[in-house]
């Protein structure tokens, strides 16, 4: 096979490409992970590549970089030629640089050492950081970066660090940079800041592989989009061709009636107010912030990253101490100095952060779900009611269509969807009124995102009170019936729609940005 | 020649696949057996070895001596379920025999050494608990300087003395036997069928699971992190005074300076070769079990076989990191996307 039979090569490609993978398999005990998946990258192309969690990119990127062994049979061809990939220092010399969704710098070091770590300069014997120093500058003025390479990498934000691990690519002269899920924590202008800096690298004609969920970016950013689906390839479209329902049809294998399922109606306002927050405040982030939830209501909390969401939400629900400020819940003052204060008031707060603060990996799907209710299941002494919990987690697992064998299963082995709705499950077996659901929809396939966005519809039919935090505007849009606009830590304004006239993304920014306030003066 | 190429793949891929799925239920039956085959195949070498093994009489010596360090071990299996360590349990154990047999020296009273010496242990388990939980303080930091600190107090009960009571009222649990089994078995087993109980049967014990999985997460799930955390160090403590009477019943005498020494090491050395993971929230009591007797029969069984006590460190050294290599190993399962 030569570049001539490659599916559509992209306009700045001449001849060969960087990378070609052919015939990948991988096998884990049980699972066939990617079976005869081939993938091919040109020097200056930004390639996306999309599918649900699970299909397989995770794995595929492994290989790539020596992370996993493919299964005998696969091949991995660099600029032409074929490249034995047993290892990660093998796929640092073969020009290929992998930067995470968790970042894999050392907060106490510098960014230049952070840039040549595992190939420090040293002058006899001894790290030489002044060189160190001097040969990160040029690479970091060169991607605009704000600060220097001294600067210690714990001082700098996700943006930035995500800004070093770029840099530590390009000193290493990487022909093959794959970015996965990279604005997963990034505002809208520091997203936009990296697609510049994304866009010089492919001019530089380095090959870009661009993981990522959201639609709007690959739009945006890529020259072709690649999609796998359960471990196998299922296409590749060429800028030309991309729309977001090919896309959804490819990923998913079938048509999506309704991606955001808003079948509720906002309420009235003269329904019961369910969640009333009073000038709730830290004395440090967030000061005077103001808000009520109605029952049967979905309130979108919306800013910049930055803007102190989860902050605020850390302190209506208890998880961090208020030094201001009172909550009202189903129009009782409550005395919220914990998280168990706050369930047990009908509050209840998903995290944003699912695998640091949420579930428990190496606890059963059962004991995850029941979690918090197995007190007051309990029978006399403190002992477990097992048959109650197991009534419980089947019942959870039918209700949000969790995909396992069966309750008895460690949740470290589920999908981020199937996790999630685990989580969610734990949280609903409380029986809440009100719900803070903290990006709900982080980091999990398309199918289960609809998933969610229905049972919050469905719970806010139900009557509960509901806000969702999220960084992604059109989920915002897509499930709230008004939305509250955070700025520098406390409410800048709030943004409310009718049917004639819908929210809008504008409307939003304009608030988070300030850009209103100018407006005005 | 493609096909035929392709064909060859499919036939390594497949061997591949296999080795791969053999290494996989490999991994799993360590996961669920833990150590027992590593016990069972210890024994049938001393057996071989030494002809002597296996007799009754001797397994009994076995389970006598595996006993305090069960009791003690099982203690520290709650706490380092939770992600802890506690390394004052030896110290403890002195202070408490130490209580026990003066205690016992009481005229008519002598029985109250029992209590006094529970009652102790409990006291100095939850001070680390408090310090812990509530200070915020390192467990490793903590207990470092209560291993000092109540072997000190341990000196100080008796003037650094040796106290005995020959007419010991309790004798009978160090030296006595009910049905023949002899009474420190017995509070062994009694000790791990209760720790099972409560870490598999009660919301208690979910909890523990739950803090030493993943702490900030059982904090924004309602536990009070900080009574879970008071429980494992106060039951930590408690045990740790039943093995100081299991140890003065035993003696019919107990020296503060002594008594007890680095037995936190074994302990410890049998939670980790029971498979209870270092960083919490994975492993079991019968895991513990499993790992205290390891290490009782490494002991008895290289006596009987004639090996030097250099070589017997030397040797349940190297079986300590063997195992914690065989922990991470398990551990060590790769995630998919």
């Amino acid at each position: 096979m030569t570049a001539t039979d490659a599916p559509r090569p992209a306009p700045a490609s001449a001849g060969v490409p960087v990378l070609e993978m052919r015939g990948i398999s991988k096998t884990f005990p049980g699972v066939k992970a990617l079976s005869g998946v081939s993938f091919a990258a040109y020097g200056g192309e930004i390639h996306a590549l999309m599918g649900e969690n699970g299909a397989g990119k995770s794995t595929l990127m492994k290989i790539l970089s020596g992370a996993y062994q493919a299964d005998p049979g696969g091949e991995i061809w660099i600029g032409g030629q074929k490249a034995m990939i047993d290892g990660p220092l093998a796929g640092r010399r073969n020009g290929i640089a992998i930067i995470y969704q968790e970042l894999a710098l050392s907060p106490n070091l510098t960014v230049a050492e952070n840039m040549f770590l595992g190939e420090e300069m040293s002058k006899n014997g001894l790290i030489d950081r002044k060189a160190m120093a001097a040969a990160a500058a040029p690479v970091l003025a060169r991607l605009d970066a704000p600060f220097l390479p001294t600067t210690k990498v714990g001082d700098l934000s996700i943006a930035e660090r995500q800004l070093v691990e770029i840099a530590r690519a390009v000193a290493a002269r990487s022909r093959i940079l794959v970015m996965d899920e990279p604005t997963t924590s990034l505002s809208t202008h520091e997203t936009e800041r990296l697609f510049a800096v994304i866009r010089q690298l492919k001019s530089e004609g380095i090959a870009i592989i661009y993981i990522s969920h959201r639609m709007g970016e690959v739009y945006e950013l890529s020259d072709r989009v690649s999609v796998l689906r359960d471990g196998t390839y299922i296409g590749t479209l060429g800028r030309a061709e991309i729309s977001a329902d090919k896309l959804v049809r490819m990923m998913v294998g079938r048509e999506l009636s309704s991606f955001f399922a808003k079948e509720h109606r906002a309420p009235p306002h003269d329904r019961a107010v369910l969640l009333k927050v009073e000038g709730v405040g830290d004395g440090r982030r967030i000061h005077d912030c103001s808000f009520e939830v109605w029952a049967g209501e979905v309130v979108g909390l919306s800013g910049l990253v930055g803007s102190g969401r989860t902050e605020l939400a850390r302190l209506v629900c208890g998880a961090d101490r208020k030094t201001t400020g009172r909550v009202f819940i189903d129009g009782r003052a409550c005395r919220i100095d914990g998280p168990l204060d706050a369930v047990e008031a009908g509050l209840v707060y998903l995290t944003e952060d699912r695998k640091a603060l949420g579930v428990f990996l190496d606890m059963t799907i059962r004991e995850n779900i029941t979690l918090e209710v197995i007190a007051r299941d309990a029978r006399p002494g403190g002992f477990l009611n097992r048959s109650k919990a197991r009534e419980r987690a089947d019942a959870a697992m039918k209700a949000l269509s969790i995909r396992a064998p069966h309750t008895n299963l460690n949740v470290g082995a589920l999908s981020g969807g199937n996790q999630q709705k685990v989580l969610l499950s734990r949280l609903l077996e409380t029986k809440p009124k009100v719900l803070i659901l903290d990006e709900p929809t982080r980091g999990i396939d398309i199918g289960a995102k609809s998933e969610i966005y229905r049972l919050i519809d469905a719970l806010a039919r139900a009557g509960n009170g509901i806000v969702v935090i999220s960084s992604e505007l059109p989920e915002i849009l897509g499930t709230c019936d008004r939305v509250l606009v955070m700025r520098d830590g406390t409410i800048a304004g709030e943004v409310t729609g009718t049917p004639e006239a819908p929210i809008t993304q504008e409307a939003i920014m304009a608030v988070a940005t300030g850009a209103d306030v100018q407006r005005a003066a | 020649m493609a096909e035929m190429r392709s064909g060859g793949a499919g036939d390594t891929a497949k061997a591949a696949a296999l080795q791969e799925s053999r290494r996989g239920s490999m991994r799993q039956m360590i996961q669920v057996l833990g150590m027992l085959p590593v016990l069972i195949i210890i024994c049938i070498a001393f057996e071989l070895m030494s002809g002597r093994f296996m007799s009754w009489q001797n397994l009994s010596i076995v389970a006598q001596q595996a006993s305090i360090n069960v009791v003690l071990a099982a203690g520290m299996t709650f706490v380092i379920l939770t992600g802890g360590i506690d390394l004052s349990v030896g110290s403890i154990l002195a202070a408490s025999a130490m209580v026990a047999i003066m205690g016992s020296l009481i005229p008519d009273w002598g029985m109250l050494g029992v209590p006094a010496a529970l009652a102790v242990g409990l006291g100095f388990g939850l001070l680390n608990g408090a310090l812990i939980a509530l200070a915020n303080l390192p467990p490793f930091i903590v207990t470092l300087g209560s291993l000092t600190a109540v072997r000190g107090v341990a000196r100080l009960l008796g003037e650094d003395t040796t106290v005995f009571n020959p007419e010991l009222p309790f004798a009978f649990i160090g030296n006595g036997t009910l049905f023949g089994v002899p009474w420190l078995v017995i509070i062994a087993l009694a000790v791990v069928v209760i720790s099972w109980i409560i870490l598999r049967r009660t919301v208690l014990g979910t909890r523990i699971y739950a803090v030493g999985g993943n702490p900030d997460a059982a904090r924004l799930a309602g536990i009070k992190v900080w009574q879970i955390l008071l429980f494992v160090y106060g039951a930590a403590g408690l045990l740790a005074g039943l093995g100081g009477v299991m140890a003065a019943a035993r003696l019919y005498a107990a020296n503060g300076l002594q008594l007890g020494m680095s037995y936190e090491l074994d302990a410890i050395a049998a939670v980790i070769l029971g498979g209870t993971s270092f960083t919490g929230g994975i492993g079991s009591i019968w895991g513990t079990l499993i790992g205290a007797l390891i290490i009782a029969i490494l002991t008895n069984g290289l006596i009987l076989v004639g090996v030097s006590d250099i070589w017997q460190y030397i040797i349940k050294g190297l079986v300590i990191i063997g195992a914690v290599a065989l922990d991470r190993y398990r551990l060590s399962h790769g995630g998919r996307t």
